[in-house]
C-alpha cells in the first residue's frame, strides 16, 4: 500500500478556557451580557434557595406524604400497593438488565431514587422506619431483578407478557375482589394521589396508542364507510375539550347503559382520556404515514408482500419512528391532563393537594409549598418521558440520513 | 460483441394490445410484445414515451385498462392472489433503489423470502449472504442502507430482488440516479445476471450495456413500440426515422 499508515486524527476539542472565551467573553458586549445574566441567575437562585430552605414551611407536605402518594386508600391495605410496586420495580429491573440502554438507565435511577426516599431527612413520625425499610426493599428488588435480567435470556415476547401479567396483578391487588376476605374490595373512589394520576396516564398512554394507530390506518382506508367513521370520530373528538369528553364518559355514558351494567368511575375517566388521546394520536401517526415515500410501498409490493405485511413491516415502523417526538409530546400532555379528572370527582394528585390545603386551617397559606411539590412530581415524570424520547431518537438514528 | 444468453423458445411475458390512461392522458397506446425465457430486452426511447409505465404494468404497480398481460402463464387480473403470485415471480429494481432504511442490508434481503416464501430465517440468511457475495459486497451485510454508497445500495437492491429467486427481473433505469463512477459496478452485476440466464427487461439509456448484453432492443415513442430488433440491427440499420433521430441525439 502506498498510503501512509499514519492515522490523521480529527482536530481535538478546544479546551475549557478557549470555549469560555469564544462563547462567553469574545467581545465587551458578550462579556457584559455574560456578567449580567450570571448576576440575574445567581440572584434568582439565591432567593429561591433562601425561600425553600428558610421561609417555606414544608410541614403540610411532609405530614401528608401518604395522601400525596395514594390518597384515601385504606391504611390497613397499604401492603397491596407496596407489593404491586415491588413487582413492577422488580420487573423493571429485570427488563433493564435484559434490554440495557434506556431501560437500564431508568431501572438504576429508580433504585437510586428509592434509596434517596428512604434517607429523606424527615422526622420518623412522618416517614416511619418501616416505610423507609420498604423503600430500601424496593431498591433491592430493582437491583435483584437487574442481576437476574442480565443472566436469564428471556425473549421480548415473554417480557411483554410478564408486563401484562404484572399490570393485571396490580389492578387486582389495588381493587381486590368482592365477597372474600383475603383481598377485600377497595372501590376505586378510594384510589387517589400519585397512584391514581399514574394509573390514569399509564392506561391512557398504553390504550390510546394502538387505537390511534388503527384510527390513522382507518382514515387512510379505501373502504368509504370505515374511512368516514374514523374521520368523524377523530374530528369530533379533536373539536371538543377534554373536560367535555370526561363529562360525557363519566356522567352521560352511565345513562345510556342498562342500570345493572355499571362501569367503574375511574374506568370511565380512563375511557374518556383514552378516546381523547387516541384522536390526537391518530393525527400524529397520519403525519408519519404521509412522510413515507411511495417508493417504499412499491418496493414492498414488488417483492410480493401483501397489504398487511407492507403496512406492518415497512410503513408503520418507519412512520412511527418519524413521529416519536410528537407522540411523546402528546404523552406528556396526557400526563398533565390527568389533573382534569378532578372535575369528575376523582382524587388525583392535584385534587389531593387541594384537599390537604383545606384540611387544616393552619395550612391555608401554604398553598405555594403544596403546589410546588406537586409541580416537582409532575416535572420528574414528564422530564423522564422527554429524556426517554431523546434517548430513543438517538438510538434509532433519527435526524440522521 | 453479441450477447450469448441462453434464450429459450418459451414465452414468459405476453402483452397483447395493452392500453393505459392516466386520467385522459393515453400513455400506452396498444403495446404488443412477447418476451422469451432467458431473453435480455433493453427498452429505450425519449423521455415521457411510457417506458417506465410499461414495465410497471408487468408487476401491477400500474394498472392497465385494456388488453392482456400474461406473466409466466398467470393472467394479470384484478384478483389479488394472481397479482401477488406474479409479483413473487418478478423482481424489480428501481431508479431510486427503494431500500428499506430501517432494516439492515441483510434484513432487507431476507424480508420477502421469510414473509412471502416462508423460508426459515437461517436459510434466508444463508442465501442472502451468497447473493451479497455475488454482487460484490459481502462485508456490508450488517450496515444500514444509509451507510452505503449509491452503487452499493443499488447492488443490495438487486440482491434483494434476486433473493426471491424470481423468473423475471425488471429494471427501471437502475443507473440513472448514480454517479458516473458507480454506474459500472452496477452494470457489471447486471451483465453477470444476463449471462446466467435470467429473463431481464431493462429500461436504460446505457447504450453500451445494450450493445453488449441485449438480445433485443425495443424503441418506445409516444406510448407505442416503434421499432425493435437486435442491437446490431438497431445501431447499424434502424428502419424508422424516429429511431434514427433519437439515436443520433444520444450517441
Ligand atoms: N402518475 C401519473 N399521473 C399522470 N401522468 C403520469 C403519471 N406517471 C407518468 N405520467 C406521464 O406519463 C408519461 C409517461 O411516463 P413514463 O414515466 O412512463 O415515461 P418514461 O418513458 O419512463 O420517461 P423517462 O425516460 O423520462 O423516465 C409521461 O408524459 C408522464 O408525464
Ligand atoms: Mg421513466
Amino acid at each position: 500500500m502506498s498510503i501512509s499508515s499514519e492515522v490523521i486524527r480529527p482536530p481535538s476539542r478546544p479546551g475549557v478556557a478557549r470555549w469560555l472565551h469564544k462563547n462567553l467573553f469574545s467581545s465587551w458586549w458578550n462579556t457584559l451580557l455574560t456578567v449580567v445574566s450570571l448576576a440575574l441567575v445567581g440572584f434568582v437562585l439565591v432567593q429561591a434557595a433562601r425561600w425553600v430552605l428558610f421561609s417555606a414551611d414544608w410541614s403540610p407536605v411532609v405530614q401528608s406524604l401518604r395522601l400525596f402518594a395514594v390518597g384515601p386508600y385504606p391504611a390497613e391495605e397499604m401492603w397491596r400497593i407496596w407489593l404491586a410496586l415491588g413487582l413492577a420495580t422488580w420487573l423493571l429491573g429485570f427488563s433493564g438488565g435484559r434490554a440495557g440502554g434506556i431501560v437500564q438507565t431508568f431501572a438504576l435511577a429508580l433504585a437510586l431514587a428509592f434509596v434517596a426516599l428512604a434517607l429523606l431527612p424527615i422526622k420518623l413520625e412522618y416517614l416511619a422506619l418501616a416505610s423507609r425499610l420498604k423503600w430500601v426493599g424496593l431498591a433491592a428488588a430493582a437491583l435483584i431483578g437487574f442481576g437476574l435480567g442480565r443472566r436469564i435470556k428471556l425473549t421480548a415476547r415473554w417480557l411483554t407478557l410478564a408486563w401484562v401479567v404484572v399490570f393485571l396483578l396490580t389492578l387486582l391487588l389495588l381493587g381486590g375482589l368482592r365477597n372474600q376476605a383475603v383481598l377485600p374490595f377497595v372501590e376505586s373512589g378510594r384510589w387517589g394521589g400519585l397512584l391514581l394520576t399514574f394509573l390514569l396516564a399509564l392506561v391512557g398512554i398504553v390504550a390510546s396508542f394502538p387505537i390511534g394507530v388503527l384510527l390513522a390506518l382507518g382514515r387512510q382506508s379505501k373502504l368509504p364507510v370505515l374511512k368516514a367513521l374514523c374521520v368523524l370520530f377523530i374530528e369530533v373528538v379533536r373539536g371538543v375539550p377534554l373536560v367535555t369528553i370526561l363529562f360525557m364518559t363519566s356522567i352521560l355514558l352511565p345513562l345510556f347503559l342498562p342500570p345493572d351494567f355499571r362501569i367503574d368511575r375511574v374506568l370511565r375517566a380512563m375511557l374518556g382520556m383514552t378516546l381523547f388521546a387516541a384522536a390526537y394520536m391518530a393525527e400524529n401517526v397520519r403525519g408519519g404515514l404521509q412522510s413515507i415515500p411511495a417508493g417504499q410501498v412499491e418496493a414492498a409490493k414488488a417483492m410480493g408482500l401483501n397489504g398487511w405485511q407492507t403496512m406492518l413491516l415497512i410503513v408503520l415502523p418507519q412512520a412511527l419512528r418519524v413521529v416519536i417526538p410528537a407522540i411523546v409530546g402528546q404523552f406528556i400532555a396526557l400526563f398533565m391532563d390527568t389533573t382534569l379528572a378532578i372535575i369528575v370527582g376523582l382524587l388525583e394528585l392535584l385534587a389531593i393537594g387541594r384537599a390537604i390545603l383545606n384540611s387544616n386551617p393552619a395550612w391555608l397559606l401554604r398553598d405555594m409549598e403544596i403546589y410546588l411539590f406537586i409541580a416537582l412530581i409532575f416535572w420528574v415524570f414528564t422530564y423522564s418521558m422527554a429524556y426517554a424520547s431523546r434517548r430513543a431518537e438517538t438510538a434509532l438514528g433519527l435526524g440522521k440520513r | 460483441m453479441q450477447a450469448s444468453n441462453q434464450v429459450s423458445t418459451e414465452d414468459i411475458i405476453i402483452c397483447r394490445g395493452v392500453h393505459k390512461w392516466y386520467e385522459d392522458f393515453h400513455v400506452l397506446r396498444g403495446i404488443d410484445a412477447t418476451i422469451k425465457k432467458g431473453e435480455v430486452v433493453v427498452i429505450f426511447g425519449p423521455s415521457g414515451s411510457g417506458k417506465s409505465t410499461f414495465i410497471r404494468t408487468i408487476n401491477r404497480l400500474e394498472t392497465h385498462q385494456k388488453g392482456d398481460i400474461i406473466v409466466d402463464g398467470i393472467a394479470m387480473t384484478d384478483d389479488v392472489r394472481n397479482i401477488e403470485a406474479i409479483r413473487s415471480e418478478v423482481g424489480m429494481v428501481f431508479q431510486q433503489f427503494n431500500l428499506f432504511p430501517h432494516l439492515k442490508v441483510i434484513d432487507n434481503i431476507t424480508l420477502a423470502p421469510i414473509w412471502v416464501r416462508r423460508w426459515p430465517k437461517a436459510k434466508a440468511e444463508q442465501i442472502a449472504m451468497e447473493l451479497l457475495a455475488r454482487v460484490g459486497i459481502p462485508d456490508q451485510a450488517h450496515k444500514y442502507p444509509g451507510q452505503l454508497s449509491g452503487g452499493q445500495q443499488q447492488r443490495v437492491a438487486i440482491a434483494r430482488s434476486l433473493a426471491m429467486q424470481p423468473k423475471i427481473m425488471l429494471f427501471g433505469e437502475p443507473t440513472s440516479a448514480l454517479d458516473p463512477e458507480m454506474i459500472k459496478e452496477v452494470l457489471d452485476v447486471m451483465k453477470g445476471l444476463a449471462t446466467s440466464g435470467m429473463t431481464m427487461l431493462v429500461v436504460t439509456h446505457e447504450m453500451g450495456f445494450a450493445r453488449e448484453v441485449a438480445d433485443r432492443m425495443i424503441f418506445f415513442d409516444q406510448g407505442l413500440i416503434v421499432e425493435q430488433g437486435t442491437p446490431e440491427h438497431i445501431f447499424s440499420n434502424p428502419q424508422e426515422d424516429r429511431t434514427k433521430l433519437f439515436l443520433s441525439q444520444i450517441l
